[in-house]
């Protein structure tokens, strides 16, 4: 019901949306709960587990009842508060757990089985048949027991997410944080404040109360203008604090634009702030009672219905009952009253307690039972006087506050109770740097919140080392003591929730005790108390207390379960906004990336970058097809490739072969200048790195080069050797692989197309195997490097990146002319399985250098990297896993990585790399075989039983085409 | 969390990359037994509270060590493995 006041809305503006199909009129500002309230709604949901009638009960992010999905395909967004989504013109709003509307729920006939569905009910009843779990229970339950469903749309990544770093966080922006943000502000620090509403003020937009000499909103209204206005302030509205993580790092999440129709602005970004100190100013929430039946739709906070009335001007009901243990129920009354409402009761738990108003007053009053089928009508009273019958089409439950203490437990924190307001409160210190303050730390009142506001600033300012100046003034405010006499529970007849999302009642706590699930923490588990996504913000305490109670022990000594980030749920689509597709890692593009797209090259990865497979000619029906005929081009003509990703690091100082004769096995530093070595390097635990070359360029200048999946991580490893191991040689390195643009030009023609780009012809005699130097090309310098991947006279041309385009492309055109052509991955693969050569397929991590074959490369003159270990026997045994190459035997017959390698004895080895060798006529392929050397010559069983295939394959020398390598050298 | 690298200050933890306890930086001399090598290679302890990890802040190449807990996650100080005394 709709009535006078309200902060939020604007009247002028009326907005329409639907909920379940029907059109609802509430205003700018409303919120789908408190438009829903105005218009008379009051089932809004179902229950998680016996999908009982459910309605609002909070006003806040804490609610546990009203879920909804908003919106439709990419755009759905399940289980969503009612009460924090703003309403917007054209908002289309759907119920959950119901079936198939929300009145009529088959679903609800759980609810009449319900003495079968208690606590630790899947446990006990799906144990057996084990198949049957996944079959019959599990799809059952997930029909049955579910929250809202995704649309299965891909969602628009829209979201965003943004970094920022303050001296002071401040969570929350009633009273306290108000205080708090003004007091850091004025003496100059670097202020953001947080808040979950649309509007700063907290509870101050939710009660009558006067700060100074004005009514609270505008008070509120007035400092928040203040700290707008100041450069050194940013207010984050609709931003709930999610996570305190280490060193100062909270996560928050801001609703940017969920309360507009969907458009430019990212619906959600989450934040990642970095705090130099925060105050949590988090303020607290409200507890219900657990009475018989006090889950139906028109029972909810009393404090929430004060929040109704002031923020939206709306009431749950037209005659009201309030029930609670503390102050509260009077000021409730007396606000409801002002705004015209009828008070049907106020029930004080309390003996001998009283408020003054013109309604009737219960004393020792306990609500035992409650009437409406899909709301409430009526009430059952015991109180001092006997019992009483009255209706009511709304009940306001004032159960007493929990301070927000959940930020200060993320970080293991345990909050410590307090009898005296008979809650929780944080234990102080719990997250290093963060000070609770005001309700948020037990303190309550209005005078009590402002004051303690301006101290958690004081303490943080003074441990930044900023001085005191400007701070505000305290105003004037009340400061009546908060009276409470704690009651949990009533003890009557019938079932009272704790958890209403996840339908856990007193009952089934007090079973979990019976049957010794005593620690909080298995109680929670077996229960599911607090285990749904309000996770049990408004009943965790109360299930504490019930829990105590059967145990016989104080809630102090029965603890509390671990808060964990996040505070509300986020997003994962919000989490990791813009790393979805090609925004997940960057993606590195070759200087002839275009001119390989160009020619049709399907672009795959290659780690980070996309190279391309083959490149595909008219008449060509498959990509063996185009891979076969480039393979051809460099066997018989000349092939060019990129190979521009490998990485290139180049290393200077008269101490740079010192340095590389530690990080290869092999020796560096005899190598002259001009040539090339193959290099191994080791991990420090004997197994190989990764191989590459190492081009001496000059006395003290070597340009190394690493495999393109390597190249990071053999940067880092030459960082951490230097620095680590050798901090006083002269030497320096820098990654280079993305300035130079490198070609790899192969096959028996390759001096003559090199020729053809080369400002001056390349000499046979002064370009011998292994050699390297300055050539020029066009006018550019560019470097030649006589080394080959393909068997094949090989070289590789390098020049300056902004030139790889036109050089590839210029390239590519003379190779054409001569019957040759681009060649790309596929091709580049066979080429090198044909001679025998390894890439990262072999060199997986596991494999020595004795494994590979290459243990005659270990220096024996010097240390290096991987020595000391590799010389363990384990790792020098004959009968290891070790190197050799494969041959179908049946031309039909495919040889596939991943393979196993049948003998006598099982599995004896697998295959890493294969390919269908054109040269040779067949598929050949890499593997590892237990005695691999010692063994070529036999036959073996190739399975692989993912794929199906068997075929017979001989085990020969690795690189069986050209082995002497006479086409190589030359 | 948040990690001071030795030459650009105070950075957020995703520009660096762990790489184990410091014991890495005492590597045994050529020739050592294999009894050293093993402890250097594979023997860590697993304490709750101090320890020196081997961090690297990605964007400057610097190792560095840190003096953390391992029950707060509290960086108590860092220093460059170059330079610094191990
Ligand atoms: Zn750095």
């Amino acid at each position: 019901m709709r009535v006078r006041g309200g902060h939020e809305i604007d009247r002028r503006t009326p907005i329409r949306f639907t909920f379940d199909g029907r059109v609802i009129e509430g205003f700018q500002g409303d919120t789908v709960a408190s438009a829903l309230m105005a218009a008379g709604v009051r089932l809004v949901g179902r229950s998680f587990k016996y999908h009982r009638p459910r309605g609002l009960v909070t006003a806040g992010s804490d609610e546990p009842n009203a879920l909804v999905t908003t919106g439709q395909g990419a755009e759905q967004r399940p289980n969503t508060r009612a009460t924090m989504q703003e309403i917007w013109p054209g908002l289309e709003v759907q119920s959950q757990n119901r079936w198939p509307s929300l009145s009529i729920d088959a679903m609800a006939v759980n609810d009449l089985v319900s003495p079968f569905l208690g606590a630790g009910f899947y446990y006990k009843t799906f144990m057996w048949p084990r198949s049957f779990w996944e079959k019959v229970y599990e799809p059952a339950i997930r029909r049955a027991a579910g929250l809202g469903a995704l649309s299965g749309d891909s969602a628009a990544d829209r979201s965003e997410r943004a970094f920022a770093h303050c001296d002071l966080l401040v969570i929350g922006a009633g009273p306290t944080g108000l205080m708090a943000a003004l007091t850091a502000a004025r003496a100059g620090a670097d202020v953001i404040l947080a808040d979950e509403n649309t509007r700063p003020g907290g509870r101050l937009l939710s009660e009558r109360i006067e700060v100074g000499d004005e009514p609270g909103a505008e008070w509120a209204a007035r400092a928040a203008a203040e700290l707008a206005a100041m450069p050194n302030v940013r207010i984050l509205s609709r931003t709930t604090v999610t996570g305190a993580y280490d060193g100062g790092t909270f996560g928050a999440l801001e609703r940017v634009a969920l309360h507009a129709a969907p458009g430019a602005a990212p619906p959600e970004c989450f934040w990642r702030i970095a705090a130099r100190r925060a105050v949590l100013a988090a303020g607290a929430l409200e507890r219900s009672i657990a009475f018989p039946s006090n889950d139906r739709p028109g029972i909810l906070m009393a404090g929430a219905a004060r929040s109704y009335l002031h923020r939206w001007g709306v009431t749950p009901g037209k005659r009201v009952a309030i029930f609670g243990n503390n102050s509260d129920i009077y000021r409730t009354a007396k606000d409801l009253s002002a705004a015209g409402v009828e008070i049907a009761f106020v029930a004080d738990t309390r003996p001998g307690e009283s408020g003054k108003g013109d309604w009737p007053v219960f004393q020792d009053a306990r609500v035992v039972a409650t009437r409406g089928r899909r709301g409430l009508s009526g009430i059952k009273l015991d109180h001092s006087g006997g019992t009483a019958q009255l209706r009511a089409d709304a009940l306001l439950v004032a159960g007493g506050w929990n301070p927000a203490v959940h930020l200060t437990c993320h970080m293991n924190g345990r909050p410590v109770w307090d009898e005296a307001i008979a809650a929780f409160v944080p234990a102080p210190g719990a997250v290093p740097g963060l000070i609770a303050a005001g309700a948020a730390a037990g303190r309550f009142s209005t005078a009590a919140c402002l004051a303690d506001g301006v101290r958690a600033a004081g303490e943080a300012l003074e441990e930044l080392g900023y001085s005191l100046r400007g701070r505000p003034d305290l105003p004037e405010a009340e400061d009546a003591p908060y009276d409470i006499t704690p009651l949990w529970t009533v003890k009557a007849p019938g079932r009272a929730w704790l958890d209403l999302q996840n339908d856990v009642t007193t009952k089934d706590v007090r079973q979990a005790a019976q049957e010794n699930m005593t620690s909080v923490e298995h109680m929670k588990r077996y229960t599911t108390q607090g285990m749904a996504t309000d996770q049990g913000k408004g009943s965790n305490v109360q299930a504490l207390a019930v829990l105590a109670d059967a145990t016989g022990r104080g809630i102090a000594a029965t603890g509390t379960t671990t808060f964990r980030p996040p505070y509300v749920p986020v997003p994962i689509g919000a989490m990791g906004a813009g790393a979805r597709g090609e925004g997940f890692a960057p993606r590195r593009l070759s200087p002839t990336h275009a001119a390989c797209v160009a020619r049709g090259a399907p672009m795959i990865e290659a780690g980070l970058w996309m190279r391309p497979s083959y490149f595909p000619r008219d008449g060509e029906r498959d990509w063996r097809e185009s891979c076969d005929r480039e393979v051809g081009h460099v066997r018989h003509a000349a092939g060019v490739a990129d190979v521009s990703t490998l990485g290139k690091i180049d290393v200077q100082g008269p101490d740079a072969g010192r340095f590389l004769d530690f990080v290869y096995a092999n020796g560096m530093s005899g190598l002259a200048p001009g040539r090339v070595r193959y290099g191994l390097m080791l991990r420090e635990d004997g197994h190989v790195m990764d191989d590459g070359t190492a081009a001496r360029l000059g006395d003290a200048h070597f340009l190394v080069s690493t495999t393109t999946a390597a190249a990071a991580q053999v940067m880092a490893h030459m960082e951490f050797v230097q620095q680590a191991y050798l901090p006083d040689l002269d030497v320096a390195f820098s990654s280079v692989t993305d300035a130079w643009a490198q070609f790899a030009v192969a096959g028996p023609r390759a001096r003559d197309l090199l020729d053809r780009v080369l400002d001056r012809p390349v000499s046979w005699d002064g370009w011998p195997f292994m050699s390297c130097g300055d050539v020029s090309v066009g006018g550019v310098p560019g470097r030649l490097f006589r080394i080959s991947f393909s068997g094949e006279l090989g070289y590789e041309i390098a020049v300056p990146a902004r030139y790889g385009g036109a050089l590839f492309e210029a390239l590519v055109a003379r190779a054409e002319d001569m019957g040759g052509g681009a060649y790309g991955m596929e091709a580049m693969n066979v080429l090198r399985l044909e001679k025998g050569f390894l890439t990262h397929a072999e060199m997986h991590g596991r494999v020595t250098a004795f494994d590979i074959g290459l243990q005659g490369m270990l220096s024996a003159k010097k240390d290096f990297i991987g020595k000391g270990a590799a010389a363990r026997p384990g790792l020098l045994d004959a009968t290891r896993e070790r190197l050799v190459g494969l041959r179908a035997v049946e031309p039909e017959d495919r040889i596939v990585a991943g393979a196993h390698l049948f003998g006598e004895t099982g599995s004896e080895g697998y295959v890493t790399s294969a390919g269908f060798s054109p040269t040779l006529g067949g598929f050949i392929g890499l593997g590892f075989l237990r005695n691999g050397p010692e063994r070529y010559g036999e036959r073996l069983i190739l399975k692989d039983r993912l794929r199906r295939i068997e075929a017979k394959v001989d085990v020969v020398a690795p690189g069986p085409f050209d082995p002497e390598g006479g086409r190589m050298r030359g | 969390m948040r990690i001071e690298c030795p030459h650009c200050g105070e950075r957020d933890l995703r520009e660096f990359t762990y790489r184990g306890h410091a014991l890495a930086l005492s590597r045994p001399s050529e020739g050592a037994s294999a009894e050293e090598w093993d402890d250097f290679l594979h023997n860590r302890d697993n304490p709750a509270g101090a320890t020196q990890d081997l961090w690297r802040h990605d964007p400057c190449g610097a190792w560095l060590v840190a003096e953390r807990s391992t029950t707060t996650h509290q960086v108590r100080a860092t220093r460059a493995v170059r330079g610094g005394e191990a």
